[in-house]
């Protein structure tokens, strides 16, 4: 395989006597689909937020494309290719759609010294872009909370995509999602990664992450258990590994095997 | 993208809206629909007292541009979704310090001015450094200021004069280049033509004889309708206006994607700060006098001109032309009581049925248009 775009070597993140990761090593290749798996708890949030520069390193390195990297805010983050789309926080509700694509990268149009917003050109963007990925606007000055909640996160991986993302980092875009809004973010993970960009897919449901991953990465208690190829694991070793093993073998016992 | 893009097919769950429910729906429906009901009320119950004609229409002008100049601040503030309790008592500080500097201390004019504006920007960048800093809410922080500039304003020509109303401004800032900025009137040999041709009456005796009864639109007028352009230009057509939506909004989303939210939320305090001192000097430069209770409860009249505007108490929604509005039907129920011979404690209860009446108005239109619940 050719040089992955992130390598994260034995990551170390320390909160006072909190040791939220104790070493975590994975690497985002192009074109790939990443699962990062993990319970509520294991460290998933904290690693994320360390790859895109809100949280820094205890230890550890960071390579972006071989180089060394440390991130002192989250723009540099940004500006080096690596977009974030956060659970609830990807967008404005009281804003329009247009608005949001373009929240922190506003085109400008220059009339003389004053710069100004350019409405027309972000609203053809928007309506384009949108198109692209299957949803259709009343109109780019829709407000944003009135779209569901697959399509806000669609819009947030439609603008990381269209600002030149080279690794998208989704944190649990389905988690709150019904079962087509879920399908609808998967096949946008799919074209997103058709276009040779690295997605780093968090999520605790095994179904979704089999469903489009080409490789899982399990943490558990800050630390992970390596990672492994589709073809090299099922969905219940996944299940095992994130819960620990064997209590919940033990639990899926009792229930019948529903879990 | 190398795919072409394709055109996903009408949904049928989006029902389709005319071009006139799209043009209606907008955040200053409320503020326009005050506006009417306001005028339609006072040109049926008070067109014969001389409300409407030259100078009673100069009259809530005059009011309703003073509403105006601190509810643009008031209005930008709260869309970055912050507060400023302490304008009233910025307004008394700042015409204070105008008085001591040019009578007490005697600098030119110009100087006090331009010292005072630093001076109140500064502390309104002191408020907002402390609310961006603490995380703390801005309506404790300021409200502390509420009290810290009013002290200062009673403490300190108590101190220095021995009284708490500085007058002699009218005659040092005779001629001053600056305070005619601030104190003026403009258009006046338009005015004198109007009265010439009979459009509006002149007087008829006294040293003022021949003269309009309005003689020009006074610069606070002025400051009011620029501030009022460049807010709304700045909130709808730039890219900082985008950026004073997202952080009122959700300032971690906005965070998130580099918008340097703490920097918008400090400069929109000093913006408020600045319209705050244009109002003070405005008015020390038509009394000819600063006193220490100037400005008293101005931070809550600027704050109900914004949400009769139509803008959201939690910010990240709102219009400036909104919060015009909401200052001009502000402007004109206080003088149009007047005008109607109304009992004037009556226009406390007025102001809350339009109060209520307009954000009960707004919150709809906010949640048709937002798709809140």
């Amino acid at each position: 395989m050719s040089q992955p775009i992130i390598q994260m070597k034995n990551i170390e993140k320390h909160f006072g006597s909190v040791i939220a990761l104790a070493g975590v090593s994975v690497d985002i290749h192009a074109g790939e689909c990443h699962c990062l798996l993990g319970d509520n708890g294991a460290g998933k949030s904290t690693f994320i937020k360390t790859m895109s520069g809100v949280h820094k390193p205890t230890k550890g390195e960071i390579l972006f494309e071989g180089k060394p990297l440390n991130f002192a805010r989250p723009r540099d983050a940004i500006e080096a290719g690596i977009a974030t789309v956060y659970q609830d926080l990807a967008m404005i509700p009281l804003m329009s759609v247009s608005r949001n694509f373009f929240m922190g990268n506003e085109p400008i149009k220059k009339f003389g010294p004053i710069s100004m917003f350019d409405h027309e050109y972000a609203n053809e963007v928007t309506m384009t872009e949108m198109r692209k990925m299957g949803i259709n606007l009343r109109g780019p000055d829709q407000a944003v909370g009135t779209l569901s909640g697959g399509e806000r996160q669609t819009v947030a991986i439609a603008r990381a995509v269209h600002f030149g993302a080279k690794v998208l980092i989704l944190d649990e875009p389905t988690s709150a999602l019904g079962v087509r809004q879920t399908a609808n973010v998967l096949s946008t993970i799919d074209k997103v990664r058709a276009q040779g960009i690295g997605v780093v897919f968090i999520t605790h449901n095994v179904r979704h992450a089999m469903a489009v991953g080409d490789r899982f990465t399990v943490l558990n208690r800050g630390k992970t258990y390596g990672t492994a190829m589709k073809d090299e694991v099922s969905p219940e070793e996944l299940q095992d590994m994130m819960a620990g093993g064997q209590e919940l073998a033990t639990l899926e016992g009792s229930l019948g095997g529903t879990v | 993208m190398t795919e072409t893009p394709q055109t996903a097919a009408p949904d049928e769950r989006v029902k389709t809206r005319s071009r006139f429910r799209e043009a209606l729906i907008r955040p200053e429906l409320g503020g326009i629909c005050g506006t009417l009901l306001v005028f339609t009320f006072f040109l049926l119950t008070a067109f014969d007292s001389g409300m409407f004609n030259a100078q009673g229409t100069m009259n809530w002008t005059i009011v309703s541009a003073q509403f105006a100049i601190i509810a643009v601040g008031a209005c930008l503030l709260m869309i970055a979704g912050e507060f400023d309790l302490s304008v009233g008592s910025m307004i008394g500080f700042a015409g204070m310090m105008i008085a001591i500097f040019s009578v007490t201390l005697g600098w030119p004019v110009w100087i006090a001015i331009l010292v005072t504006f630093v001076l109140c920007i500064g502390i309104g960048a002191l408020n907002g450094y402390i609310v961006v800093k603490t995380g703390l809410p801005s309506f404790i922080v300021t409200l502390a200021f509420l009290f810290i500039l009013r002290g200062f304003t009673i403490f300190l020509p108590q101190t220095i004069e021995r009284k708490t109303i500085i007058g002699g401004i009218r005659d040092v800032s005779d001629g001053d280049w600056l305070a005619a900025l601030f104190g003026g009137k403009v258009f006046k040999g338009l005015f004198q033509w109007f009265g010439d041709i009979g459009l509006i009456s002149t007087f008829e005796r006294g040293t003022k004889a021949g003269q309009p009864v309005v003689d020009g639109i006074p610069m606070l007028v002025i400051w009011a309708l620029a501030l009022i352009f460049v807010g709304h230009f700045v909130l709808n057509r730039t890219r900082f206006g985008n950026w004073i939506f997202a952080s009122g909004g959700n300032a971690q989303a906005a965070r998130y994607v580099g918008v340097p939210v703490n920097r918008v939320k400090i400069a929109m305090f000093m913006f408020s700060a600045f319209c705050a001192t244009v109002f003070a000097v405005c008015q020390v430069m038509e009394f000819g006098s600063a006193g220490a209770d100037r400005g008293n409860l101005k931070e809550f009249e600027a704050i109900i001109s914004v949400v009769i505007g139509g803008a959201l108490l939690t910010g990240g929604y709102g219009s400036v032309l909104g919060a015009a509005l909401g200052a001009l039907i502000f402007g004109v129920v206080q003088q149009g009581l007047f005008f109607a011979g109304v009992e004037s404690s009556l226009f406390r209860v007025f102001l809350g049925v339009i109060l209520l009446l307009a954000v009960i108005l707004n919150t709809y239109i906010r949640r048709m248009i937002t798709g809140e619940k």
